[in-house]
């Protein structure tokens, strides 16, 4: 021990991307280590895809126009993102609490908001890849599949569900007591999702109040991004190219970023640090 | 009046208290109005029972929480509104807390080197709590004395300034207990500022430069460990004999300053002047003959300073307590602000 207290010269301060890289780093260890993470993150998405086709393709018997290939791709996006960054990280926020790693992580240089979210930066990684593969795959594989309309849309609809679902995650696990009962704590954001966000029944097979009430979800919004900049259009309709498309998207994306912006909000409001006594 | 051949305080609070849930009875208040100054490279010890405001104190300096009302300074910082600049500059080890269980040492170190400004190497840190040979090995296995020279491992890691040392051995056998103390004065040599809270006694006697103890939110003595004996009498205890034959008409001889209890034959007297009332009470039981069976004289010693101050009640008034002495934990009128 001849270490002095204090350093003869400052040293270079981090700087939040520094700190986030490096909690995103462990976290990257930790959920290659997690085995039922990675099978449920890598495998369950895909075995949806067959699934999923088969519900499109009845739907699409009875809602003329409807895009199945379109709406398989953009959905299979969409429960990726559910699974892999909402349901993991809910699991994720609620272990390191009862471990206490967030406990004694606040006692460091990163700001609360940099612990969330370097938390989730490996889980946010993950789904933004798998998204790539199942666009990349579905242009390859699937024949009736056309190029995304407006890829930027689409890429913001991808940080925005992320965004949105990373701050949904840390709200639930406010509420989830042990890294057993996530599952039960995940359940109805997921059956919301899935059946009201377009996922596994597009928004365009639903009667129109239906679908209107669908739309007032918070998940609705960023979702939809994926459909409108994929496909063009938010129903049934030709695709609304490039240009068009942001018309299309406006009032979508201005309520997808007002929900992140409301469950970041809210997640700073209630998400709790340490495990209840 | 500010003393200017003072150096300003490490750490510093006026007024500390620290309220749990809503106001008026359905809440608790774990501090009542605590007044510290630490010096710069000093080593102090908050003792206390359980649930005397110690961790509550603890996370207040350290800005993980709140005071509901008082002030509190680390290096002229508020430890909340100023919290990216003192962060960098002090060490915080918790009472309980954790890393995650499925990383090894390396790899928990890597990262919190890499939330850390100025980090040393990790392993130089490992090595520092004799976890080196450890570094390749999963948190989850570690015993939990090394989980906490782990997280002690940690909390040096960016050479603070200031360390907060929350019950640091506890859960520690004997020889890393050693080991992290001998550390701790280490850091102490090398200039570093550290504030522990212990109910260890023997520990802020081995270590502490100054100490306070803290009883139902407040400090109610403080001071060097000789100023907080000073304010304690010594106690002397024997049996006197059966009171028949020579001995029946026994009786002590007067010792003035004492305090005297007896129960049956069982005496206690308690005095300031351990020395002088030995001798009296020794002459006297030579010239009478008598034997004190179980003799049993000690100075005061920390744990009786606690012990006293553990059984006063709840309300009870600092001010009435032992003497708290000269330089013992002053509450100078000054704000923080106007000293900082």
């Amino acid at each position: 021990m001849t270490a002095p207290a204090a350093p003869a010269a400052a040293p270079a301060a981090l700087t939040p991307l520094s700190r986030l890289l490096a909690l995103g780093r462990a976290e990257t260890t930790l959920l290659r280590r997690n085995r039922t993470a990675v099978f449920l993150a890598l495998v369950l998405p895909f075995a949806l895809v067959g699934s999923l086709r088969s519900i499109l393709r009845a739907a699409a018997d009875h809602t003329p126009g409807l895009d199945v290939d379109g709406n398989l791709v953009t959905s299979a996006m969409g429960i990726v993102l559910l699974v892999v960054v909402y349901t993991n990280l809910t699991t994720a926020y609620t272990a390191r609490r009862n471990e206490l790693v967030l406990k004694r992580l606040r006692t460091g240089e990163a700001a609360d908001g940099e612990v969330l979210l370097g938390t989730a930066v490996p889980s946010i990684g993950l789904a933004l890849l798998q998204c790539l593969l199942l666009g990349v795959g579905g242009l390859v594989l699937l024949d009736g599949l056309r190029a995304p309309a407006n890829p930027l849309l689409l890429l913001a609809g991808l940080l925005l569900s992320a965004l949105l679902l990373t701050a949904l995650a840390a709200l639930s696990s406010a509420v989830t007591r042990t890294v057993e009962t996530a599952g039960i704590t995940t359940l109805p954001l997921m059956l919301a999702a899935q059946f009201g966000s377009g996922l596994m029944v597009p928004l365009e097979s639903m009667p129109d109040t239906v679908a209107n009430l669908c739309r007032l979800l918070p998940t609705t919004p960023a979702l939809q991004l994926l459909h409108i900049g994929w496909l063009g259009t938010d129903g049934t309709g030709p695709s609304a190219g490039f240009a068009g498309t942001w018309g299309e998207a406006a009032l979508p994306l201005l309520l997808a970023a007002a929900w992140a912006g409301a469950a970041a909000w809210a997640a700073r409001r209630w998400f709790r640090w340490e495990p209840r006594r | 009046m500010t003393d200017t051949s003072r150096p300003r305080p490490a750490v510093a609070a006026r007024g500390l208290h620290r309220r749990y849930g809503p106001s008026g009875s359905g809440g608790f208040e774990a501090v009542r109005g605590l007044d510290l100054d630490v010096a710069p490279g000093e080593l102090f010890a908050l003792l206390g029972t359980n649930g005397a405001g110690k961790t509550s104190t603890l996370e207040v300096l350290e800005g993980l929480a709140a005071p509901s009302a008082g002030e509190v300074r680390v290096l002229g910082l508020d430890p909340r509104r100023e919290r990216a600049a003192l962060r960098p500059r002090i060490g915080i080890m918790l009472q309980e807390g954790g890393f995650p269980g499925e990383l090894t040492l390396a790899e928990t170190g890597r990262c919190w080197a890499g939330l850390t400004t100025g980090a040393r190497a990790v392993d130089e840190a490992l090595d520092l709590l004799g976890l080196l040979p450890r570094r390749a090995v999963r948190v989850k296995q570690l015993s939990g004395g090394e989980r906490r020279r782990l997280d002690l491992a940690m909390a040096l890691l960016g050479r603070p300034e200031v360390l907060f040392l929350d019950e640091p051995s506890t859960g520690l056998d004997p020889e890393a207990r050693a080991a992290v103390w001998r550390l701790i004065r280490e850091l102490r040599s090398a200039g570093t500022t550290v504030v522990l809270t212990t109910h260890y006694l023997e520990e802020a006697e081995e270590l502490a430069d100054r100490l306070a103890i803290m009883h139902h939110g407040r400090v109610v003595t403080g001071g060097t460990v000789a100023e907080v004996l000073a304010a304690h009498p010594a106690r002397i205890a024997f049996e006197l004999p059966e009171r028949t034959g020579a001995h029946a008409a026994l009786e002590l001889p007067p010792l003035p300053g004492t305090s005297t209890a007896l129960d049956g034959r069982r005496v206690l007297l308690r005095t300031p002047d351990l020395q002088g009332t030995l001798t009296e009470l020794l002459g006297w039981a030579a010239r009478h003959r008598v034997e004190l069976a179980r003799l049993d004289a000690r100075s005061a010693s920390l744990e009786e300073a606690f012990l006293a101050v553990a059984a006063s009640g709840p309300d009870a008034d600092p001010s009435a307590g032992p003497n708290v002495g000269p330089s013992a934990v002053p509450a100078r009128p000054e704000t923080l602000g106007s000293a900082a």
